[in-house]
């Protein structure tokens, strides 16, 4: 009988969560699937059309190209974010003063706005008089056309993504205190020096947490979106080099109305990041030491 | 011995996070210097650091006036009397006036036509001399601005924020053209919000409109959230039922769900319930959980001692006593990082808004933000850099009240991961 209540409390407990995940997660995510095979512009109902959509993705130079970009883009910044991240938190993590107030100004750019964030770059990355083209001329570098260049836009992108590393940053830090002291105890009666510590007992010990941030990093790499609907409005300039998947996605859905060739790109990506995800967890088990 | 992990020589340190937070820094400083520069400082070629404003006195007051132009050559001002120009300042070379006529020359067809008027010499401008005008902080100020021909000396430079730049802002992010032009507290006044009746006349879309949208989508979206996923973490962590385990797996499934791959079908389900164009679809569904939120809020659940449920039956507490009595009040760090995420999230989101809310009265500060810089397209930076910074302002103010639930709050999602 009790179990029987218990049951009853428990689905009453979860009956939100049930109604929201089916209606705002389960059924979009199956009805992507079916628009997917349908000629859809939402204000018609869909019509059956098999695969064509996907015949004509794989063949979509558009598509290729951006997904070209997202790649780039994804493993840049992912590259950059975890190395200034994780170089900062091991900077902070030395017991100094003033940790507090370090820590919440590498935090800070992390909580802008991105449409604010990508204002203020648009702004510093102008080409003739932009502040950063000016600090580059005053050490001697003849700074590049950034956002209007299509060889350094998406490294423009890619170096903003860095400025708000203080996210990951902080998850950093708050593994690398949990490490415990007497490793480092161990290893410095065993003589090891600076670089063997960083290398022997500091990273292999914040491994879990390094993959966490790689695949939130990767995760979040994949769907970036605002920063270059923002500087480009929308439409990936230039030369397309800032034409990033789901801003084709959204192009393709919301401006051309092809909702459902739109979907089966989303089917794609979907499955792109679930691949992702299983390869980052694969590597992790394998590199990453979870004993403490 | 030193427990320190990287401690070579603690001082040394300092060095490179200096750096490191000087480069960090460098852009904020950047947002704020140039939203307090007057416009014609904006852009300048080399970018100047500090806001300068260039005025003059008269008669024992300052105004202030536009960067000074060189005249170049020996000039005379003078007051037309007669012919087309009557009544006209002109700036004419000192040589073309003499007994008082001027000497004018006029583009006629494509011909140059030069004809001797009548004129009144109103001030000699040798060559030494500086054309400024009259500084007005809007654009939209209908006053006209004199222009005056004065020395270099008299030409004065301070540094001084324009601090109206934030009310121009405002003003410039106001949809309506017309409306521009009024003042900032008929502005206000007369701004629309979530609750005025869409087109209802004398009201005008502004800066405010999008503020009150943010804040109220914030609002409801971070108290449904905090609630329903209270709730269902509760039946996933404090009541033992066949099927829990199971759903909860699930939970942690549908966080690797992008949203780009939702929008689609979401955007056909909500213009089906008519909610496109309103801002509801961005926080009804706060109201039936979020995983990550349900997941923080049961790890934390888990945490609490099994007892305190126990005897809280014994005393005769139903369930949903429980729930509400015991563990909610307990709950109430975990509950407010669940809050303070959630706000974030809505407060910097801009996908969902760009996609949902397709009348302007609806947009989010974020959507307005970036119509307005999309049209304004590359200039007025001074008042786009304003807008963000008010953009930015309430979440790096809440940032500073509540700095170790946001720490803590990262530190944990890091480690449970």
């Amino acid at each position: 009988m009790s179990t029987q209540n218990d049951l009853k409390n428990g689905l009453i407990f979860s009956s939100p969560w049930l109604i929201g995940s089916v209606v705002f997660l389960g059924y979009p995510l199956a009805a992507a699937l079916y628009y997917s095979f349908t000629d859809y512009s939402v204000l018609l109902p869909p019509v059956f059309v098999g695969v064509e959509n996907y015949i004509e993705l794989f063949q979509d130079e558009l598509a290729y190209k951006s997904l070209y970009n997202t790649v780039v883009f994804a493993f840049g910044s992912v590259v950059l974010s975890l190395f200034t991240s994780l170089v900062l938190a091991l900077l902070l993590n030395n017991q100094i003063r003033g940790i507090t107030l370090y820590r919440t100004v590498f935090f800070l750019p992390s909580l802008m706005p991105m449409v604010a964030s990508s204002i203020l770059w648009m702004w510093m990355y102008s080409g003739e008089g932009g502040i950063i083209n000016t600090a580059l001329a005053a050490v001697g570098i003849d700074g590049p056309a950034w956002l209007a260049d299509p060889q350094w836009a998406k490294s423009a992108i890619i170096i903003m993504a860095a400025w708000g590393a203080g996210h990951a940053m902080v998850i950093f830090l708050a593994g690398l205190q949990d490490v415990p002291t007497s490793l480092y105890e161990a290893a410095i009666i065993d003589g090891a020096g600076f670089w063997q510590r960083l290398f022997h007992v500091t990273l292999p010990t914040i491994s879990p947490v390094i993959f966490f941030n790689l695949l939130m990093g990767f995760i979040g790499g994949f769907q970036v979106f605002t920063q270059a609907f923002v500087m480009t409005g929308g439409s990936g300039a230039p030369e397309q080099s800032t034409l990033f998947y789901v801003l084709q996605l959204y192009n393709v859905g919301f401006n051309d109305l092809r909702m459902g060739y739109a979907c089966a790109m989303a089917w794609v990506l979907f499955i792109i990041i679930f691949c992702l995800t299983m390869v980052v967890m694969r590597l992790s088990k394998r590199f990453v030491s979870y004993d403490r | 011995m030193s427990a320190n992990p990287l401690n070579r020589s603690r001082t040394l340190v300092h060095l490179p996070l200096v750096l490191l937070a000087l480069a960090f820094l460098f852009p904020l400083i950047w947002l704020v210097l140039t939203s307090l520069q007057p416009r014609e400082q904006v852009g300048k070629i080399p970018p100047e650091w500090l806001p300068r404003r260039h005025f003059i006195e008269e008669n024992g007051h300052e105004i202030f006036v536009t960067p000074p132009e060189a005249v170049g050559s020996d000039k005379v001002l003078v007051l037309v009397e007669e012919g087309i120009d009557r009544g006209n300042r002109v700036l004419i070379p000192a040589a073309a006036f003499s007994d008082g006529r001027a000497a004018l020359q006029r583009q006629e067809a494509d011909q140059l036509v030069e004809e001797r008027v009548r004129a009144k010499l109103v001030q000699s401008v040798p060559k030494n001399y500086v054309f400024v005008k009259e500084w007005h902080l809007s654009k939209y100020d209908k006053r006209p601005a004199r222009g005056l021909y004065v020395t270099p000396e008299s030409v004065k430079v301070r540094v001084e924020p324009v601090a109206g730049n934030y009310g121009e802002s405002i003003r410039s992010l106001t949809a309506g053209e017309d409306d521009k032009a009024l003042g900032l507290g008929e502005l206000v006044a007369r701004t629309s919000f979530p609750w005025t009746e869409r087109s209802s006349p004398g009201h005008t879309i502004t800066f405010i409109t999008y503020l009150s949208n943010t804040m109220l989508v914030a609002l409801l979206s971070v108290i449904g959230t905090t609630l329903s996923s209270a709730w269902v973490a509760y039946g996933l962590s404090r009541v033992v039922w066949k099927g829990r385990e199971a759903l909860f797996g699930m939970t942690l499934a549908t966080m690797m769900i992008p949203f780009p791959v939702l929008m689609v079908p979401l955007y056909s389900v909500f213009r089906a319930l008519g909610w496109v164009g309103t801002l509801m679809p961005l926080w009804v569904p706060s109201f039936f959980g979020s995983a990550f939120s349900i997941f923080l809020l049961r790890q934390f659940f888990l945490t609490l001692p099994k007892e305190l449920s126990e005897a809280a039956r014994i005393d005769g507490c139903s369930e949903f006593q429980i729930f509400w009595r015991v563990i909610l009040p307990l709950a109430k760090p975990a509950l407010s990082v669940v809050a303070l995420f959630q706000f974030l999230f809505v407060y910097n989101d801009f996908l969902g808004p760009l996609i949902f809310l397709t009348e302007p009265d609806t947009f989010t500060m974020a959507l307005g933000l970036q119509q307005y810089q999309s049209q304004e397209g590359g200039s007025e930076w001074h008042l786009l850099m304003a807008a963000s910074c008010m953009l930015s302002a309430p979440v790096i103010a809440l940032f500073f009240f509540t700095q170790r639930t946001f720490i803590q709050g990262i530190s944990t999602t890091g480690m449970k991961g």
